[in-house]
């Protein structure tokens, strides 16, 4: 704004960058919160190269070796592959539909009322920090814990591990997404923000601008699902974890192994899922 | 009234007077074109009348509503009949261009129709129409990062065109334009506002356009209006002033600007008929 562009400091004095300082004290505290943090954590990676201990995990593995192909277990695997993937598509689907209203109230980037400011602007910061408290509240009980809720009131089986991923992952996906939102085109947002209202600078502005980071983080949920099925399914919640905790239980190690490598297929699939969805996007 | 100022102040939070004590008023349908160096408060002003700043001193009235005495229903309903151009287009690059375009009616278009219009364009004759006023009718279904500067700026005053506000504000709204696309996309605006009845405010960095376009000069420096009056009683010298550029040239568009250097005292200021 000064018209005085000749008036800045000899260009003799020595430049220091004002920032230095502070990334150096940001450093040392790094360094000082998080070293007695792995102390307390038992963080002592030498452990695992003793002798003894190499031996006791190499027997263990030993175990799960070779994978299973049994004729009468594979149908089984099928069966509970399937289950587990209804699990987390149908748990992530209702998750999207928990987390995108409630991400659209707690945007920043979408609050009319931050305009100016202008009128109802307390409300709607009060509604936005509820939102958002109410976010937290979702995801910040795992979803086990849920499912061992719900297996209670609906029986053993996929429906509680559904209703579980769909409380928790809501959470989860209301949250980034808010953020992802957030860190979005937000000046071609607030333009159309000032013209039209939410719902235009939402799907004309925000959405186009970040299609890509939103449906990529959605797929990764939907990966998180299907290895937080198995843990679910240790308490009865259905799917793959249900068939491997059996096969744990019987010490049948070579049916959990191949139904640890169904899971690093199904991983690798969904990655393929998220490039595929990102290209069309791009 | 249109519009008018009335002692309008803007004190940024940081503690910088953006804009200080400025009045003025149009009437419904009139043009004004802003000049003035940068850092004068132009786009503060822009934004104020836009609705989008809130002064922190005097009243404003924009298309005869005090937009900040106004609950959100009206205010919402304001916000729809002002169109504003904006030097940087605030346009995604991934969205396409016709809606882009199209978006310029989000304000009057129910939610249903907005949505489905991202599915198949709502009204792509309309935004060809609007598109090809400014020389990019045959760019609809491209994807605005495939535009250049210039043209994804033309997309902006097209989305503007294609919206039909009862108010146009256009901030610096052909600053990456050649001079000769620039004259088109100015006359393009001026035409927009004679056909509908709307009331035309641009900040022009080109000294020589605005005077060659609009009826009215508002000179502002330093947050506050220097001068405001018909075009053909601003003198040369009051430009000169204003840019603090005595005996040296006055921003004009690149040609304009070469020729003007030889003379003297040097702005040929052009003015054909009543435009």
């Amino acid at each position: 704004m000064s018209a005085s562009l000749g008036s800045t400091a000899p260009l003799a004095a020595p430049l220091r960058d004002p920032a230095a300082r502070g990334r150096l004290g940001a450093l040392v505290a790094a360094i000082v919160v998080l070293w007695p943090l792995l102390v307390l954590a038992e963080f002592r990676p030498a452990a695992l190269f003793e002798t003894g201990h190499l031996q006791v995990m190499a027997d263990f593995l030993r175990g799960f070796l070779p994978p299973s192909t049994a004729p009468d277990f594979l149908p089984l695997l099928a069966k509970a592959t399937l289950e587990t993937l209804a699990i987390a598509t149908a748990g992530i689907a209702l998750a999207f539909l928990v987390a995108a209203p409630l991400a659209v109230l707690a945007c920043r980037a979408l609050a009319v009322s931050r305009i100016g400011p202008g009128p109802g602007r307390r409300r709607s910061a009060a509604l936005r920090a509820g939102t958002r408290a109410l976010l937290t509240g979702l995801r910040a009980i795992p979803e086990v814990v849920w499912a061992l809720i719900f297996v209670r009131a609906l029986g053993l089986g996929p429906g509680a591990g559904v209703l579980a991923l769909a409380v928790t992952y809501g959470g989860m996906l209301g949250k980034v997404y808010t953020e992802i939102l957030e860190s979005g085109d937000t000046r071609s947002a607030r333009a159309l923000l000032e013209a039209s209202g939410r719902l235009g600078a939402l799907f004309y502005a925000l959405v186009p601008s970040t299609a890509q980071e939103l449906a990529s983080y959605t797929v990764y949920r939907w990966e998180c699902a299907v290895r937080a099925s198995v843990v679910m399914g240790f308490v009865g919640a259905g799917g793959l974890g249900q068939l491997m905790d059996q096969s744990m239980k019987m010490l049948n190690g070579g049916e959990a192994s191949t139904i640890l490598l169904t899971f690093l297929l199904l991983v690798v699939l969904a990655d393929a899922a998220s490039a595929v969805i990102r290209r069309v996007l791009a | 009234m249109s519009l008018s100022l009335d002692g309008a102040g803007l004190v940024h939070p940081n503690g910088h007077r953006a804009l200080h004590h400025v009045s003025l008023s149009l009437a419904s349908g009139a043009r004004a074109a802003v000049v003035g160096p940068s850092g004068a408060g132009k786009t503060t002003l822009i934004r104020v009348l836009g609705t989008a700043l809130r002064p922190t001193g005097g009243r404003v009235d924009v298309l005869g509503v005090d937009p900040w005495q106004v609950g959100t229903g009206a205010l919402r309903a304001l916000r729809a009949r002002i169109g504003v151009v904006h030097q940087n287009p605030p346009i995604p690059p991934r969205l396409r261009v016709v809606t882009a375009v199209l978006a310029g009616r989000l304000g009057t278009w129910p939610t249903w129709k907005a949505l489905a219009s991202l599915l198949l364009p709502g009204d792509a004759a309309g935004a060809r129409e609007a598109l090809a006023r400014l020389d990019l009718g045959d760019r609809v279904f491209d994807r605005c990062d495939r535009l250049s500067g210039g043209q994804l700026q033309r997309v902006g005053i097209a989305r503007v065109l294609y919206q039909r506000p009862d108010l146009i504000l256009a901030d610096e709204p052909v600053s990456a334009l050649d001079p000769t696309l620039a004259d088109e996309a100015v006359g393009a605006l001026v035409a927009a506002s004679e056909a509908n009845g709307a009331t035309l405010i641009a900040s022009l960095h080109a000294v020589d356009l605005a005077l060659k376009w609009f009826p009215r000069l508002i000179g502002m420096k330093g947050g506050e209006v220097v001068f405001d009056r018909p075009t053909a009683a601003v003198t040369t010298a009051m430009l000169h002033e204003l840019y603090a550029t005595e005996g040296r040239t006055l921003p004009v568009q690149g040609v304009e600007a070469q020729a003007s250097e030889r003379g003297p005292n040097v702005l040929v200021l052009r003015r054909p008929g009543c435009q």
